[in-house]
């Protein structure tokens, strides 16, 4: 009897492992909303000068008049770098969306065995290249190519950037768009299958439209990989403020325009707060990318739930 | 050439197998299967898990194309011509209607589960799919259930209405044959009878071959009926004959008895 009692309230060793870990655990979780959370606090504490003050919504918003160094009358007109940032990411999706869908779904559903696996690995090895190097190849190989192919006097700009920023989110797409891809369970390829559809047939028919929320996630998070990207896109943008009307303007991007200023102001200054200011806009558009992406991986689990789908990955890379 | 049973035109087959053999990665699972399945026939597979009931089904519509480490030997002959000689599967599979154990509602409306098979060979009229959908719903005793919402996800319905589903998806593909793997084990008792009177129905217009885990439902079905045993064909015999104890081998005697399985 008395045994009985003593295991029964005994904490064994088991016991308080179990319990430690559940804290650690709850502790990393944790410590990632506290990051988010500290982060946004942290830009947008120094940018709350310039946002409460200085900032002029019409002025930041369809001014393409990015000044912030003139002595008589700075003005900050983000226009031109928000065109710049979309035209370059428009251009990136455009090459970007075709060659990793492309690729997911060659991977996915026509490549077997020792083929598969070794794209595995390149596409993975793809996503590991800096992008500085990335910036390299636009700034020394781009260029000249540009250049010498359609004439112009100057490589570095959207058309350039626009294609490194599409190879580089290009891996990571694909990855996430064959893990949608390998969400469709197989007793759908199996059905179709045996109803005489074609590969083809079943990928385009069958596969793609029960992946198409995992696969529209993978895009999103592709703009928001051309969004945040920096030093690919200074290097290969040629950095100078213009509303682009075609491809061959050189334009400047957001990221590219706090990577760039930010060292060269004083702290506290209006163009160090105006810089902040481009970054709370920075994080919140990446940030509603992404919440997008969650929205839309989530509906497809939703769509499989009652074949028991596992989970899928974190949208946030 | 199999030397077909006296009285009977080679025609007169739906399947002929012979000396049939299936292999996992070397590792076999059936062997030695010799027999015929005749034209407008309910012919009945029974036999326990891992007798190569399933195997069988898929050496018949060349599912081991897409199945590494399948590799079968011996002939499968459809409507006399080998299947492996057919330079294009599809058009064998589009022959040959297939019903999974578990009902496998694509994730496309109910009209357009239906409409598939159609629209893969390029029937695109909608007055056309329409009459086609309708057809094989109420072929497949679902389209009263479901007359009001085929725009609804097929794979919502209830496992019992998918198993239907899948059914009238069998039948849009107009098959000469309709395999039917343990269609019942995820259908209630209700279900699984009116599936059964609506398999009795399709048999003037069709080959039927019924793997079933349920020896009574190839009693009530098949004319015919082969017994599987741990990759091998124990024997086929006319299915009243091996129920009331006419068996030629005693382990089928015993199985249907239910003494094992």
């Amino acid at each position: 009897m008395t045994d009985v009692a003593h295991a029964a309230d005994r904490r064994d060793l088991a016991w308080w492992v179990d319990r430690a870990v559940q804290i650690l655990v709850l502790a990393g979780g944790l410590s990632a909303i506290v990051f988010i959370a500290g982060i946004f606090v942290f830009i947008t504490r120094e940018g709350a000068g310039f946002v409460f003050d200085r900032f002029d919504f019409r002025e930041f918003f369809f001014s393409p008049r990015w000044t912030p160094t003139s002595s008589h009358n700075p003005t900050y007109g983000a226009l031109a770098l928000i065109a710049g940032t979309a035209s370059v990411t428009g251009l990136a999706m455009v090459v970007s969306v075709p060659f990793s869908l492309g690729a997911a779904v060659y991977i996915g559903e026509f490549a077997t065995g020792r083929v598969r696996e070794t794209l595995k690995v390149l596409v993975e090895l793809l996503a590991a290249i800096p992008s500085v190097v990335w910036g390299f190849i636009g700034l020394s190989i781009m260029n000249p190519l540009i250049i010498q192919i359609f004439d112009v006097p100057i490589g570095l700009n959207v058309l350039n950037s626009g294609i490194i920023l599409g190879l580089m989110a290009a891996p990571i797409m694909t990855t996430i768009a064959e893990d949608a891809l390998k969400a469709v369970p197989d007793t759908y390829r199996e059905a179709a299958e045996a109803m005489g559809a074609t590969r083809w047939q079943v990928t385009f028919k069958v596969v793609l439209p029960a992946a198409r929320n995992g696969l529209v996630a993978a895009t999103l998070l592709g703009v928001g990989r051309g969004f945040g990207e920096t030093m690919a896109v200074l290097m290969a943008s040629g950095h100078s403020i213009n509303l682009p009307t075609s491809p061959f303007d050189s334009v400047r991007a957001l990221t590219a325009t706090i990577a760039a200023e930010l060292g060269e102001t004083a702290a506290g200054s209006d163009h160090y707060q105006a810089l902040f200011t481009l970054g709370i806009f920075l994080f919140l558009v990446t940030f509603a990318i992404n919440f997008a992406a969650d929205v839309f991986v989530r509906g497809g689990q939703r769509k499989h739930r009652r074949r028991g789908r596992r989970p899928a990955a974190s949208a946030n890379p | 050439m199999t030397s077909p049973a006296p009285g009977r035109a080679a025609g007169d087959y739906a399947v002929e197998v012979e000396d049939l053999a299936i292999r996992y990665h070397g590792k076999p699972a059936l062997s030695g299967v010799t027999f015929q399945v005749r034209r407008n026939e309910i012919f009945g597979i029974i036999g326990p898990a891992n007798s190569g009931k399933t195997s069988f089904l898929r050496a018949i519509n060349r599912m081991d194309l897409m199945t590494a480490g399948m590799e079968v030997s011996g002939s499968v002959r459809v409507e006399g011509r080998d299947v492996r000689s057919w330079r294009n599967p599809y058009a064998l599979r589009q022959r040959i209607g297939v019903v999974f154990p578990l009902p496998v509602g694509l994730p496309l409306t109910i009209y357009d589960n239906v409409a598939l098979s159609s629209r893969l060979r390029g029937t695109r009229r909608k007055a056309d799919l329409d009459v086609i959908v309708e057809r094989c719903l109420r072929r497949a005793a679902l389209w009263d259930e479901v007359k009001d919402r085929l725009d609804s996800l097929g794979s919502l319905l209830s496992g019992g209405q998918q198993q239907r589903l899948t059914i009238a998806r069998a039948l849009s593909q107009d098959p000469s044959i309709l395999l039917l793997d343990e269609f019942s084990i995820a259908v209630d008792p209700v279900t699984t009878m009116r599936i059964e009177e609506v398999l009795a129905e399709l048999r003037s217009e069709m080959t039927i071959v019924l793997v079933t885990n349920l020896v009574q439902q190839a009693r009530r079905l098949a004319a015919r009926t082969a017994f599987f045993l741990t990759g091998e064909l124990v024997e086929v015999t006319e299915t009243e004959t091996m129920f009331e104890g006419g068996a030629q081998d005693p382990r089928t005697t015993a199985y249907v008895e239910g003494k094992f399985g």
